[in-house]
């Protein structure tokens, strides 16, 4: 594949990242999606919507997040120096509120009512049901059984926010149905309903918008990062399951050629078997939920379950925009396994004081295998896309632990 | 392109005077052996029409009867290659009702769009009915099926306004399906009145024959449908005579008890 002059100007007026995106859903939809994808357009032009956003995100979520050097990691791997990135500390805990509030505004300019979004872990499904509540808008999250089940403490909480938790029984009760389950709903409530998609997939122009909200992360991270050491860091490091954390850190940084950008994704039991969430090593190119994208799937095009100790990350697709990157090489891709997450979970708690989400841990567990070998002036800026309340019930059952 | 058995189909009905009866089932539901049994009694039970469901993992615009249907037929081995089986070995016994295959994008992106259209032909399919190929998107499946000789049928509903109505018809042949509620299939029923308004304006746009479906039960919903459109599809009901029957047999009756009484509906209402 030929290299572009940028990696920067996707996607193309169709909504594609080479052959990746595009707006794969049913008729009743498009007008909506195009509808959405004008209002997108006019926001981007309109100074107000971005003094709005700005004022929002320093006041109400609490940014900027800080870029934190983390002293002990760096000094147990004993190599290259770690900074973490501590979008952990923005309000109900995750990145995920940073595009949640640039998507309300949108559904306020466009008139909406109501809101709608899917959940996995319940960190997106929070972040929608606070900035629904902020706004006084009417809140539906879709989330399956079986994240209901894992992430009791996010449940509810949504439903202290005011909005209503709806159960999703179909498939494997995870993210990918609670999604069909939203897409439904939306197709159903096409009047007044704006769907808050929680990553940089679905149709376009999700994937581009998603991205952009969340490029707040990358644009912070290179002013702080000039501020502390005068220079940018060599290597990126983030954990992926749609890809929306680690898009916003990485893509302001795509066009530093110099810089190593890793994307981690959920090995779960490992990449051998048939219980991972791996889509770009494990799957193969297809379409699903509005967009062409890696995904697992069998010989017949049917999409498998994906499994991840990490609610978040337990997904069998993965944001269009990375397996463009992915397949043109800008970015590399590996994997760790809920084995690795779990121990570099419990190394964060230890060494730093901070208890990382399960997710962000896939991306601290590649720190053994990069960290140790590198010199001590080699920077390495680490997501840490979240904290890990929600996750101590799941990280105690795993070690054997009764709460 | 040349004419294909859905023109002719549609040509002879309205030198009949009547709408078509068009039918929804789910391939390889129960299982394959049933669901062959199922769509050979069809035309014998009225149905001008079959669309057969390609089964996917992930059916987002269908309501819960056709997505517990998808279930069941990949639970019994259902794959594109055996639907396509299925499809000629209907086509050694009728060579006249036209058969549209209605799905999702990703199996037969999976299986190569090339390689399916030459199967899909060769088995006897007329049309195909890809729930998520929007016209935007009509390079990928439209397009490639027009050239191949298969009619490419396009959705239309309530959120389809004038100024989107041409691009949604521009590459379409056969029908177009006219889905009259926003929502899932098997919903609630349409307002024939509502349906009227928006046949009318469709036509000023088509001369394609308009089926229209989607929450339609009875043998008097099809009929009031039959008035005003040329044809009326219904799914949901028949998918659930599969759901409810309580041996192989008696899903078979139960599927063509109920096409036989929604087809009477249709036939009742004379158009000439």
């Amino acid at each position: 594949m030929a290299k572009p002059n940028s990696y920067r100007t996707g996607p193309d007026e169709t909504g594609h990242f080479g052959i990746f995106g595009g707006q794969f859903v049913a008729e009743t939809l498009m007008p909506l999606i195009l509808e959405l994808d004008a209002a997108y357009e006019a926001s981007k032009k309109d100074p107000e919507f971005a003094e709005e956003l700005s004022g929002l995100l320093k006041h109400f979520v609490g940014r900027e997040s800080p870029l934190y050097f983390a002293e002990r990691l760096t000094e147990h791997y004993g190599g290259a120096k770690i900074y973490l990135k501590r979008e952990d500390l923005n309000h109900t805990g995750a990145h995920k509120i940073n595009n949640c509030m640039g998507q309300i505004l949108l559904a306020r300019r466009m008139g909406k009512k109501r809101i709608i979004a899917e959940t996995g872990a319940g960190q997106h499904g929070v972040a929608t049901a606070t900035v629904a509540a902020r706004f006084g808008l009417k809140c539906a999250i879709y989330m399956g059984e079986t994240d209901i089940e894992r992430q009791k403490p996010n449940v509810f909480r949504m439903k202290l926010l005011g909005a209503e938790v709806i159960p999703v029984k179909s498939g494997a009760r995870t993210l990918k149905d609670a999604m069909n389950e939203a897409l439904r709903d939306w197709v159903t409530n096409v009047e007044d309903t704006f769907y808050i998609i929680g990553t940089v997939a679905g149709p376009h122009p999700y994937p581009e918008l998603v991205r952009d909200f969340q490029c707040v992360i990358g644009e912070e991270t290179r002013r702080q990062i000039m501020e502390a050491e005068g220079r940018l860091p060599d290597t990126l490091l983030a954990c992926i399951g749609g890809g929306s954390n680690a898009m916003g850190l990485f893509h302001p940084f795509l066009d530093d050629e110099s810089i190593d950008i890793i994307g981690v994704e959920a090995a779960g039991h490992g990449i051998d078997t048939d219980k991972h969430a791996a889509s770009l090593k494990g799957g193969r190119p297809g379409v699903l939920h509005g967009n062409r994208t890696y995904l697992l799937q069998d010989d017949d095009g049917q999409i498998l379950e994906a499994h991840s100790i990490s609610a978040g990350l337990d997904y069998p697709g993965i944001g269009p925009e990375h397996s463009w990157l992915n397949d043109i090489g800008r970015v590399k891709y590996v994997n760790a396994t809920d084995t690795e997450a779990l121990e570099a979970f419990q190394l964060c708690c230890k060494l730093e004081g901070i208890i990382p989400a399960l997710e962000s841990a896939h991306a601290l567990a590649y720190l053994e295998k990069l960290a140790p070998d590198l010199p001590k002036d080699h920077l390495i800026v680490v997501n840490l896309s979240g904290r890990g309340d929600k996750d101590i019930f799941t990280v105690a059952d795993a070690l054997g632990v009764e709460l | 392109m040349s004419e294909t058995r859905i023109d002719r189909r549609f040509k002879a009905l309205k030198a009949d005077g009547r709408a078509a009866f068009v039918t929804y089932v789910m391939a390889g539901d129960p299982n394959f052996e049933t669901a062959l049994e199922i769509v050979k009694g069809l035309p014998g039970a009225g149905a001008d029409i079959i669309e057969l469901g390609l089964p996917f993992t992930d059916p987002m615009a269908d309501g819960p009867a056709i997505q517990q249907a998808g279930l069941r037929a990949l639970a019994s081995g259902t794959t594109l290659k055996k639907t396509l089986k299925l499809v000629s070995e209907f086509r050694t016994g009728d060579d006249e009702t036209p058969i549209v295959l209605m799905g999702y994008y990703n199996p037969i992106y999976s299986y190569g769009v090339d390689q399916f259209l030459i199967d899909a032909k060769a088995a006897g399919v007329d049309g195909l009915i890809v729930v998520d190929l929007p016209s935007e998107e009509d390079t990928e499946l439209c397009l490639p099926a027009r050239d191949a000789g298969l009619n490419f049928i396009r959705l239309a509903t309530p959120t389809t306004d004038d100024k989107r109505l041409p691009k949604v018809l521009a590459n379409s042949s056969g029908f177009l399906y006219y889905v009259s509620i926003a929502g899932t299939t098997g919903a609630a029923a349409p307002k024939p009145s509502d349906v009227a308004q928006a046949l009318t304006r469709i036509r000023k746009t088509t001369d394609l024959p308009i089926a229209v479906g989607f929450g339609l039960r009875t043998g008097e919903q099809a009929a009031e449908i039959a008035k005003i459109a040329d044809g009326a599809v219904v799914g949901t009901a028949l998918v659930e005579q599969v759901a409810l029957g309580n041996s192989d047999d008696d899903k078979v009756k139960r599927v063509l008890d109920l096409a036989r009484e929604i087809s009477a509906g249709i036939r009742s209402v004379n158009k000439t």
